[in-house]
């Protein structure tokens, strides 16, 4: 697992908190038996929008601005994680 | 023909012995007695009449839960199979049921083709009238509320709730799969109309309740609870007879809140782990041969003049 990568098993994001510097493409996979989906936190105008990830599928985004980037699986709304982009 | 009294958390070589159902029920604040006769489960409230034979029932419906249609995994390599299963077996019960629910989750990832295959199947059920209530897996996205509306929302107000009446008995289904925070969610709006829809009813009569997640808190670290189900259920405390009716957690659970009694329902998928066992509510594989005794199909059964329903879960055949 890079700097840059987000592994999604158990029904958690791991790393919880991912810092990355601006400019980085981030890659989320699902390595479940369940389908989950990456999505920025209702409210809070972020970026992240997968669609439904079934096992062993991968979104990615390249975060541009600094910040940090709550969300979240629409699916099971309990899963919550953070991405922080420092300049 | 063997007879055996099971706590609601266990079924089958599982079940408790009545002294732990008691234990159970303190620590959960109430229970419901399980009978299960020749592999079926019969439930009813403790001190309640027990069930009689249900070709003299009034009404007669079904649920069923969680098909997940367009899941592929191992934990049920034929997930079109085993719901095409449980149709049969509708089609199979020696009555013809006044209707039939599918209490959410129709399908795994809410396509147009999932959606389409799922609406497709349930035609074959041999029954008057087929409600749906959707699930989360119904409502990924802006284009799955969309897609699950267009295929089953006729008829529903708001979001896709309803109710309606028939022998007496007053269905209310609803949508608490959207707009999640942490929790099944309902809504202002939601709750308004059950509030204007339950007005006019007098207390003596019976209600039941559909809704995909749990209204009663099952095991909120995995999402099954809703987060306002208590101002929904305090507006039922003055009706005799409360019985709400879920999926989403792919296994058996009964218990009784006062006048409230939930059940939730076998999928016909894949089960979960009970709540809490292990790290997360993952698909469970089970051995080769043995995943139909966690799936099935449930009846219920009422009598005109009771308060109670009976509700039988039956295992996939
Ligand atoms: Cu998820
Ligand atoms: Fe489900
Ligand atoms: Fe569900």
């Amino acid at each position: 697992m890079g700097a840059n990568a987000v592994t999604i098993k158990n029904f958690a994001f791991a790393p919880a908190t991912l810092t990355v510097k601006a400019g980085t493409k981030v890659t989320w996979s699902n390595t479940d038996p369940d389908a989950h989906t990456v999505t920025s936190k209702q409210g809070s105008g972020g970026p992240l929008q997968s669609t439904a990830l079934a096992t062993n599928d991968a979104y990615s985004y390249t975060f541009t601005q600094p910040g940090s980037y709550a969300y979240y699986c629409t699916i099971h709304p309990f899963m919550t994680a953070t991405v922080v982009v420092t300049a | 023909m063997t007879e055996d009294t099971r706590d609601s958390n266990g079924d089958g070589e599982h079940g408790m012995t009545r002294r732990q159902l008691m234990r159970h029920s303190a620590w959960f604040g109430g229970a419901v007695v399980l009978t299960v006769v020749a592999g079926e489960v019969i439930s009813h409230i403790p001190g309640s009449a027990s069930a009689a034979p249900a070709s003299s029932a009034d009404l007669r419906f079904v649920q069923v839960s969680d098909s997940h249609i367009g899941f592929q995994g191992p934990a049920n390599m034929d997930v079109t199979g085993t719901f095409a299963d449980a149709i049969n077996q509708v089609n199979s019960l020696g009555f013809r049921p006044d209707f039939v629910m599918h209490s959410g989750d129709l399908t795994h990832l809410s396509t147009p083709d999932e959606f389409d295959q799922v609406k497709q199947m349930m035609s074959q059920l041999d029954t008057d009238r087929v409600f749906t209530v959707p699930g989360e897996h119904d409502s990924i996205g802006d284009n799955g509320p969309r897609a699950y509306r267009q295929a089953f929302g006729s008829n529903t107000v708001g979001d896709g709730w309803y109710s309606f009446d028939t022998h007496g008995v007053h269905f209310i289904a609803l949508v608490n799969t959207l707009h999640l925070e942490q929790l099944g969610h309902l809504g202002n709006d939601q709750i308004d109309f059950v509030r204007r829809d339950i007005a006019g009813l007098s207390s003596d009569t019976p209600i039941v309740i559909f809704s995909h997640i749990p209204l009663f808190a099952m095991y909120p670290a995995w999402g099954w609870g809703t987060d306002d189900a208590v101002q929904l259920l305090s507006m039922f405390r003055r009706f005799s007879s409360v019985t709400c009716l879920n999926g989403h957690v792919h296994q058996l659970f009964s218990k009784t809140e006062g006048n409230i009694t939930f059940h939730s329902a076998r999928p016909t998928c894949y089960p979960f782990p009970k709540p809490g066992q292990g790290p997360a509510p993952l698909p469970q594989v089970l051995p080769a041969g043995r995943l139909k005794d966690a799936l099935g199909i449930r009846t219920v059964n009422y009598w005109q003049g009771n308060h109670a329903l009976a509700v039988k879960d039956t295992k996939l055949a």
